[in-house]
């Protein structure tokens, strides 16, 4: 490309290199261009299309948002099914993220202090990370077997009676009241213990990723502060609770809203621990299983794709409040 | 409950901390910790090697009393493992590759070219991290249908049970292109300017100054790619129906309705599943977890 070559004067050159330049960049920017806009973004204004029609498998009438309000409120399968699947969705959230955080925050508090081993654990706490839920699956479904599993094991050992974990459609508050003999009314019964198990696996699958990030913003924390709070004979505990803890919340906000969304979006831990079935009973049947058996099992597109949308609605919120609060950050992707 | 621990020399004041037995309850914390997340993974080893009776005694034996390295081959004759091992290999290679390639073409653009609309079609890129999976997963999958009927008033491609249906949708993404644009950014102008004084264009000055800086990017971004085709499921389970071209992933979960109660074979299919991925991220994890800290991507 001869032509490039800059005279002296650079700036009066620029104006005349630039229709040259511009053609370039479109080149380079084409495949992604292409990709993006094909499987991403057309892809996303084609799902609101076919929210409003009914499509099942082929297109069919316009339904307006008859679509969304079947789920909401207006047919008397499809409601109580996304109100359900919604409620579990959010139990999930609430079973899975606040634990997440304080096991991953403490944790990454330990291995942020000096001390030895430190890359042995951080590899050991990692390694559920890069393995997929399919082959987690397969181990836990064993550990947590009801007749064969060694968590049986264990709690037998402390004198609690074996479960039936992911075969269990009753709640976990549930079961422990009857233990003590009290039956809880129902909106007390808290998740299935099939979920509880799910969302354990979950934890397991995603500590080390939070541990990293803590680990990234611990380290963002000026050691200037750590030395002043000593001189001041602060001990150990006030230290974290008064230093390390408020100078980190933007970045346990940002796990927090991470993980919300990353569980919001969760689709194969739910799908292979209960063989696609969101069972037992649907007590883990979340929004995400719901669109894929709308879709793909009844073949309801049109319904599908509303349900997806309204999902999409909800994810976005808490992307939103994300932002708002912590300024944009590129955090997720696929 | 760990915080407690830490915290012993607590009813000591004016007594400097007893360093040794904070280190002691540290590790114990820690230890406690990587036990339970590693416990998986030795019992999937362990049981590996046992016959069937010993994988479902209980509790199960520490070690396998005898070693039975036969499930390995036994698993592998079971299911077409060598083909989903070549599908899974050379879609998540291809994908990395290609998608390494757009991504270095668009970063190089928006962080080294000028051109109008730039920053829309930059904002627009960015806005696409926001889309989830789940939004576009139905018209991506109609956009694959074989039938014009299926896909009336959408166009279709008709690749189900293909290979460029699991590489083609996954050969740009925005996150990447963020990625190789920040560190193409941070490489000093000036080297930009005396290419051009020897005359390089912008594709020569890519590939033969930018790009051999920009290795430890690039390891990370591929090494994040590559990962999550690896462990892909949810698309291949959808759009693939035969074993000539299923994926790992999903040929497991076929397995594990087959197996049934062959558990040994099971968690030896489960071994030979994870280790590849498994031993990639011992031999790069700095690169990963680097490229997690700071960017915070969550597959």
């Amino acid at each position: 490309m001869a032509a490039e070559v800059i005279p002296a004067n650079v700036r009066a050159s620029s104006r005349r290199r630039l229709p040259v330049e511009a053609i370039q960049a479109w080149l380079f920017l084409l495949p992604a261009v292409l990709i993006l806009g094909v499987f991403q973004i057309f892809p996303a204004i084609a799902a609101f299309y076919m929210s409003l029609f009914k499509w099942d498998v082929v297109q069919g009438a316009f339904r307006g948002v008859g679509n969304y309000t079947d789920w909401l409120y207006d047919n008397s399968i499809r409601s109580p099914d996304f109100w359900r699947s919604l409620s579990t969705t959010f139990t999930y959230v609430i079973f899975t993220v606040p634990l997440e955080i304080a096991v991953a925050l403490v944790i990454a508090y330990l291995l942020f202090q000096k001390m030895r081993g430190r890359g042995i654990y951080r590899t050991v706490y990692y390694l559920p990370y890069v393995t997929s839920f399919v082959a987690a699956a397969a181990v836990f479904f064993w550990v947590f077997h009801p007749q064969y599993g060694l968590i049986n094991d264990l709690l037998g050992v402390v004198g609690i009676g074996p479960q039936r974990w992911l075969d269990e459609p009753d709640g976990i508050f549930e079961l422990a009241a009857s233990a003590f003999g009290v039956i809880l009314p129902s909106w007390l019964a808290g998740p299935s213990l099939a979920l509880v198990v799910i969302s354990l696996v979950t934890i397991w699958h995603y500590l080390g990723y939070q541990i990293v990030i803590f680990l990234a913003g611990l380290s963002n924390i000026s050691q200037e502060y750590y030395e002043a709070a000593r001189l001041d004979g602060a001990n150990e505990r006030q230290i974290f609770t008064r230093i390390t803890l408020p100078l980190l919340s933007p970045t346990t906000f940002f796990v927090f809203t991470v993980a919300s969304i990353g569980v919001l979006r969760s689709f194969d831990s739910v799908y292979v621990l209960t063989n696609g079935f969101g069972g037992p009973l649907d007590t883990t049947r979340t929004v995400t299983l719901l669109v894929f058996k709308t879709a793909f099992q009844q073949a309801q597109f049109g319904l599908g794709a509303a349900l997806a949308f309204i999902l999409t609605l909800i994810i976005l919120l808490f992307t939103l409040i994300q932002f708002r609060v912590l300024g944009p950050r590129v955090n997720f992707g696929e | 409950m760990s915080e407690r621990a830490v915290t012993i020399p607590r009813g000591f004041p004016g007594l400097a901390p007893r360093p040794r037995v904070r280190t002691i309850a540290k590790h114990a914390v820690l230890i406690l910790v990587a036990g339970v997340v590693a416990y998986p993974f030795y019992f999937m080893v362990t049981s590996s090697f046992k016959d069937i009776l010993e994988a479902t005694r209980t509790p199960p034996t520490i070690f396998p009393s005898e070693l039975h390295p036969e499930n390995y081959t036994d698993a592998w004759s079971r299911a077409p493992w060598g083909r989903y091992f070549v599908n899974t290999i050379f879609v998540s290679v291809s994908v990395t590759i290609l998608e390494l390639a757009t991504a270095c073409l668009a970063a190089y653009a928006f962080a080294r070219m000028r051109f109008r609309g730039k920053n829309l079609l930059f904002t627009i890129f960015l806005a696409t991290l926001m889309i989830p999976g789940e939004a576009t997963l139905i018209p991506r999958y109609v956009l694959m249908s074989p039938s014009r009927v299926a896909c009336a008033g959408l166009p279709c491609l008709g690749w189900f049970d293909s290979y460029q249906v699991q590489i083609v949708p996954f050969i740009a993404s925005a996150f990447s292109i963020f990625l190789m644009r920040q560190f193409f950014l941070s490489i000093p102008s000036e080297l930009s300017d005396a290419a051009r004084m020897d005359g390089a264009g912008h594709l020569r000055f890519l590939w033969s100054i930018v790009l051999p800086l920009s290795v430890p990017a690039l390891i990370t971004a591929g090494l994040i790619t590559f990962l999550g085709s690896w462990n892909a499921f949810q698309w291949p389970l959808i759009v693939t129906s035969k074993p000539d071209f299923r994926p790992v992933q999903v040929g497991l979960s076929a397995f594990r309705q087959e197996a049934g109660s062959s558990y040994h074979l099971l968690m030896a299919a489960s071994t030979f599943v994870v280790a590849p991925i498994v031993l990639l991220f011992l031999v790069a994890q700095r690169y990963l977890v680097q490229g997690i800290a700071r960017t915070g991507i969550r597959g």
